[in-house]
């Protein structure tokens, strides 16, 4: 069985017949080629594979395709913007917020759910925040900074 | 990581799919996908088709009526957890969709596709036995309306039958001074309940507790209640006393046969620390009381 | 630009391609007709594989090929032991790429589907129907090696890999008889999973027009799987390119060249298409390699004043089914050579014994030998601190080696380059505020709060290493590394090494040294790694050797530059050689640096050489090929604070501090980070990860939902803290930084829990420190009392 899907992923339209079983992040990784986006595990833990779907952040590797169908995903590849980098990705770099670089997209994504749900969350709060997302490099303390860096940078614009 | 075929059938109503799964009656249903999608992946379920209910928006609401919380199986964990209706008249309930798992998988993990699967780690089964939730199911015996205590079978086992579906869960509402409260030792890697209690309190205006409700979760196949620890401390006045000394009638609701254990807690251990966290779940509760 | 960015904190290059998504790993890649290998792995720890029925998934929509280990005989040879340990009695079982006729590990190979897509080969693997006769399994190391126990491999007695042994100074067995104190214990250093947060990876493309074949591998060591690749598949290296293009992680799991990769090329090679495998998280559980699974037995004897007279271990050390790549040496001489610690013992003996186990083989695990080392000599100054009622501090003290800067001779055999053991462990009590906090320990005490201190104090040796020695201790290659600085007409660099970082960051580092050694800017140096064919040969990126020993090779060639700049300048300056002078890349005669000549300026006339000194080349480019004298020995001090909560045995870690001293530092915010996460991997340890197997050898542990791995909470932030001690036979003065947090932080974390539960009389609790063992451990204590 083939199941037409049509999903908007950054901001352009994708429709493609795909098998029921195929995983969100498969479509968008092997049949979109959107390779960004991470996988680290199989029993959603690792975070990797977040995105947004219409917003909300979602852990792709647990979402089936077809359940995807009509929404508007944004993955890392959705972050950067004309005007530049996304103020995550720019504190993930000015604090050494990563090493090896895998689990990093899946860390942003879940970095900017902590923050739309919390502007201005508290290191604890930043730690519980991302406590779906595992990094084995950084030992979290520079990923922390970061997120509490763009939270700054955040607020910071709007005053 | 990649799951067997099947077949997939979205639903656009309640009545639609329970056509469907009466049409397909080996398929299951899909909500959020978080308890089924793992295990789909890992090949320990295979099958042959799933209905989709997850885009059934008249599934997704939390709203009271005539002294009952209403909550729609679709309701998402992060709903639940922020719910103000919830946080202020069914504590427990939005502080244990709170810890489940991380905030991805809230977003996207329902309460009904939580209970359907009745994972004996999970949150939300000792906390809905406590509120003294019931179950709406609505399949091809009509609708009814079933008890925790008669929906929580056992192991991964639940009073939802074939072509059933959970629509709705209501919680009873008291008009009393009452809190809730939810206290867990989560698994280090799985973030599931080595041990969960629910604790629900009732006092009079003289700060006596007039009614308790005691849970407990995660260390047994299904949530069981502390009836001893209840009946210690209705006449008390809820003090640290009174609630350590009820909290050590723990283990009497704890059958030892019963008792689940694992490579990371033994049945032994947990029956023992047991107690520690339905204290903390009372102290929680009480102070909630105000 | 200049020297000044030697030290400077500087953001790294690598990210823009890693936060944004456009890195490009090896799971990564596409190529037209490319097909995908599913491998179908034993369930079962020990069986005979009786029979075989590949015919249903050979059938099965999508599939175009599934073999066998049959398939495979005569095509690829075992996967090879590299670290061949002498004077051990090393016995290597064939470890057969695709089991021949018994599955010794749950894991092991049986077969490979290769089809369309990964779904048809998954799909596939579950119509391959394998009959199996089930043996009796051992996972035990010390189990292993009683008498009786199952036996893994018929021509190896006793499941012993090999019996190594390290005795020097004194007479142990004397300074044992005659010492007024002796402290035994017994430890489990647990198996560890690595988890590096990319799964393993290989994509295999094999020309058949041409007989060559590209290798996108997620390794750690392209040029050595290019080297073992070439004598088990039989593709000679000239014709075989292994790319290491991101690699996301790795902490020793990535160093092994692994069955699956053999298997994927032999599959390319046979079906003469791109074929990529990709291993799920659970067969990484698995299948790729574990770290530690010691059992340590181990003492130290003492004067009645706390002076160490001598040191005695035998340790049983579980390699799992096969010998992996370099696993001989890791619990060996990367472990027993390092007893001696930042101590003056005397005396000091082991006995290891490596044995084989149904169980995944054990590899390098990030520290590799020298946490397991670290952990039992901190563990005995403490026991020997509580024995005699001193402070753990005061006794460390009693017995550091005296601060050296040239050398010091242990009587393991190794001469450490340089330390001040005592400085580092004033900075870090000073840093912690150590007088005060066990001031507030007693004031807890009182309230019935069990609060601890732990205290570890490390040496570790890294930057491997003088080859000769690798020669001498069985390591079947080199232990140099190479580096060619290649300046375009327009000034800008490339430089290409043979190592080959994933995350550690040496891509911004590397050019931080060669902005410092000729003054241009690191943003005008691009540093190429992880490809065969456009790399010099080098021995990879493992025990904290990339900058130690790549480092130093970057920094000679980049003087080499130097030098010939130094030639072409004075030319075109008409001055003698012996008059210029270099500063800041900047070339000029003595007196008058207002008429100089550029870096820049030289590598224009060097590329176009139109006026060339006589007998001077063209090109402005240098090669070294750096083999160090020694190894290095970065060390430190570590201090953890936790409260125990004795009611549920449940550990809290609320601080940690580290003194860490890794020579200059080229790139502090990257040292930083290096120890933050080499000291939460650590703290796994101590607290929540292991690897566990029941008795039949199923893995308990074998999917993230089981096994631990530290999350951003639960976690205090790290206090980091250094000293700057110069490695004297450094180019640079470098130490290594890449593991120093793990060797360190074992220790601190579970001293101080010991230190937290003193008064409950608990002195031993096997790590994890989960709260059951924690509370087991408790209630025993009380029960003794």
């Amino acid at each position: 069985m083939h199941v037409p899907v049509s999903i908007t992923i950054n901001g352009r339209q994708y429709s493609r017949d795909v098998e029921p079983r195929l995983l969100l992040v498969h479509l968008i990784r092997d049949v979109l080629g959107l390779t960004g986006t991470k996988v680290g595990c199989d029993t959603s833990q690792c975070g990797s594979c977040t995105v947004l779907i219409d917003g909300v952040a979602a852990k792709s590797c647990t979402c089936l395709a077809v359940q995807a169908d009509g929404t508007s995903v944004t993955t890392i590849e959705g972050m950067a913007g004309d005007e530049g980098l996304h103020p995550l990705q720019e504190s993930f770099w000015n604090k050494h917020g990563l090493q090896c670089g895998y689990c990093t997209p899946g860390m942003i994504m879940a970095s900017h759910e902590l923050l739309r749900c919390n502007p201005d969350p508290s290191d604890e709060e930043i730690r519980h925040g991302l406590e779906g997302n595992f990094c084995r490099c950084t030992g979290y303390q520079n990923i922390v900074r970061a997120v509490r860096d763009a939270a700054g940078s955040a607020t910071g614009g709007a005053q | 990581m990649f799951a067997p075929q099947f077949d997939y059938y979205r639903a656009g109503s309640v009545a639609e799919a329970a056509a469907l799964l009466a049409e397909h009656p080996e398929a299951k249903l899909l909500a959020g996908g978080h308890s089924l999608i793992p295990l789909l992946k890992l090949r320990l379920a295979a099958p042959s088709a799933l209905v989709d209910i997850g885009r059934i928006d008249s599934l997704r609401s939390i709203r009271e009526e005539s002294g009952t919380i209403e909550i729609g199986a679709l309701t998402t964990h992060s709903e639940l957890a922020s719910s103000e209706l919830l946080r202020s008249r069914a504590t427990a309930l939005a502080e244990a969709a709170g810890m489940i798992g991380d905030p991805a998988v809230r977003n996207r993990g329902t309460i009904g596709g939580n209970v359907a699967h009745a994972d004996p780690a999970s949150d939300l089964p000792a906390v809905l036995a406590c509120l003294g939730a019931e179950f709406r199911v609505t399949g091809g015996n009509g609708d009814r309306s079933v008890g925790a205590s008669d929906f929580f079978e056992g192991l991964m086992s639940t009073a939802i039958g074939e072509g059933d579906i959970l629509t709705s869960i209501g919680i009873p509402t008291v008009d009393s001074a009452c809190g809730s409260a939810y206290a867990k030792f989560a698994h280090p890697a799985s973030r599931y309940a080595v041990i969960g209690a629910a604790a629900a309190l009732v006092v009079d205006e003289d700060g006596s507790c007039t009614c308790a409700s005691v849970t407990l979760g995660g260390l047994v196949p299904a949530p069981v209640r502390a009836t001893a620890v209840e009946e210690a401390l209705v006449g008390t006045r809820l003090d640290a006393a009174a609630i350590a000394s009820a909290s050590g009638l723990t283990g009497d609701a704890l059958d030892a046969d019963d008792v689940l254990g694992d490579v990371y807690a033994s049945a032994e251990y947990r029956r023992s620390v047991a107690q520690v966290w339905v204290q903390r779940a009372l102290s929680s509760a009480a102070a909630r009381c105000g | 630009m200049s020297a000044s960015t030697f030290g400077s904190g500087i953001r790294r290059r690598e990210d823009p391609r890693l936060i944004t998504g456009t890195a490009t790993y090896t799971d990564d890649i596409v190529l037209p007709g490319m097909l995908h290998a599913a491998m179908l792995r034993s369930p079962f720890a020990h069986a005979r594989i009786t029979s075989i029925d590949t015919s249903a998934a050979a059938e099965a929509p999508g599939v175009v090929a599934v073999y066998t280990g049959a398939d495979t005989e005569g095509e690829i040879g075992p996967a090879p032991c590299a670290w061949l340990l002498p004077d051990s009695g090393l016995s290597i079982a064939d470890y057969h790429c695709i089991a021949k006729d018994t599955a010794r590990y749950v894991g092991d190979i049986v077969a490979v589907v290769v089809a369309e897509s990964p779904h048809q080969a998954y799909d596939a693997l579950d119509l391959i129907d394998v009959d199996y006769d089930m043996l009796d399994a051992i996972v035990e190391p010390k189990e292993s090696a009683a008498e009786g126990a199952p036996q893994l491999h018929a021509e190896i007695e006793g499941n012993q890999a090999f019996h190594w042994t390290v005795t020097g100074g004194g007479d142990i067995g004397e300074a044992f008889e005659s010492a007024a104190v002796v402290v035994k214990e017994t430890i489990v250093q647990q198996r560890l999973i690595p988890n590096a947060m990319e799964p393993r990876a290989a994509l295999a493309s094999y020309t058949q027009a041409t007989g060559e074949l590209t290798l996108w591998n997620t390794t750690q060591n392209p040029h050595i799987v290019r080297f073992l690749m070439s004598l088990v598949v039989g593709i000679p290296e000239d014709r075989l390119r292994v790319i290491a293009p991101e690699v996301g992680g790795g902490f020793g799991s990535k160093i092994a060249v692994y069955p699956a990769d053999f298997i994927t090329v032999f599959c390319s090679k046979k079906l003469g298409v791109p074929v990529k495998w990709v291993e799920t998280r659970s067969e990484n559980y698995q299948a790729t390699t574990h770290g530690r699974d010691h059992v340590q037995e181990i003492e130290l004897a003492a004067t009645s004043d706390g002076k160490i007279v001598g040191l005695r271990a035998t340790v049983w050390a579980g390699m799992g089914a096969y010998l992996s790549t370099a696993a001989p040496g890791i619990p060996t001489i990367l472990h027993g050579l390092m007893l001696s610690g930042v101590y003056d013992i005397p005396a000091i003996h082991e006995d290891v014994y490596g044995l084989y186990t149904n169980t995944t083989p054990v590899e390098a695990y990030r520290g590799a030998g020298r946490p397991e080392a670290t952990f039992m000599v901190e563990r005995l100054v403490d026991l020997l601190a509580a024995k005699l009622d001193i402070d753990p501090a005061e006794v460390r003290r009693r017995n550091f080696i005296p601060k050296f800067d040239n050398g010091h001779d242990v009587v393991t055999g190794l001469t450490y380059d340089s330390g001040d053991y005592d400085g580092a462990l004033t900075k870090l009590l000073d840093k912690a505020g150590y007088d005060q906090l066990r001031e507030e320990q007693v004031e807890a005490r009182k309230q019935g709060r069990y609060i601890g201190l732990g205290l570890s104090t490390y040496v570790e040796i890294c930057g491997l290493g003088p080859s000769q020695v690798a020669g001498a201790i069985g390591f079947q290659g080199g232990l140099w590394e190479s580096a060619i600085v290649r300046f375009h007409p327009s000034g800008k660099v490339n430089v290409m090494i043979g190592a080959s970082p994933h995350g550690q960051g040496e891509e911004t580092t590397f050019a931080q040294i060669i902005a410092g050694e000729l003054g241009v800017s690191p943003d005008d140096v691009k540093v190429i790694h992880g490809d065969t064919d456009n790399t010099p040969m080098g021995w990879g990126t493992y025990g904290s050797r990339t900058t130690a020993v790549g480092g130093a090779a970057l920094a000679l060639a980049a003087r080499k530059i130097r030098d010939k700049a130094k030639v072409i300048a004075a030319h075109l300056l008409e001055a003698a050689v012996e008059d210029m002078e270099y500063e800041d890349g900047k070339f000029f005669v003595k007196g008058s640096p207002d008429s100089s000549k550029t870096i820049q300026d030289i590598a224009l006339m060097a590329n176009v050489a139109w006026n060339m000194p006589e007998g001077v080349e063209a090109g402005l480019e240098a090669t070294t090929f750096y083999d160090p004298p020694n190894f290095v020995f970065p060390y430190g001090a570590h201090l953890a604070r936790v409260e125990v909560d004795a009611e549920t045995g449940s550990v809290t870690l609320q601080r940690y501090v580290a003194v860490d001293d890794c020579g200059p530092q080229i790139n502090p915010v990257i040292v930083e980070g290096q120890v933050h996460g080499g000291i939460v991997q650590g703290i796994g340890q101590a607290l929540w990860e292991e690897g566990v197997y029941d008795e039949d050898g199923q893995l308990l542990t074998g999917t993230m939902l089981d096994y631990a791995i530290p999350r951003a909470d639960g976690l205090p932030d790290i206090e980091v803290h250094s000293t700057v001690t110069p490695s004297p036979h450094h180019p640079l003065g470098v130490k290594g930084i890449g593991e120093a947090g793990t060797i360190a932080s074992t220790a601190a974390v579970y001293n101080a829990v010991i230190d937290a539960l003193q008064p409950l009389g608990v002195s031993s609790v096997r790590m994890p420190l989960t709260p059951e063992r924690v509370w087991r451990s408790i209630q025993a204590a009380q029960e003794d009392n």
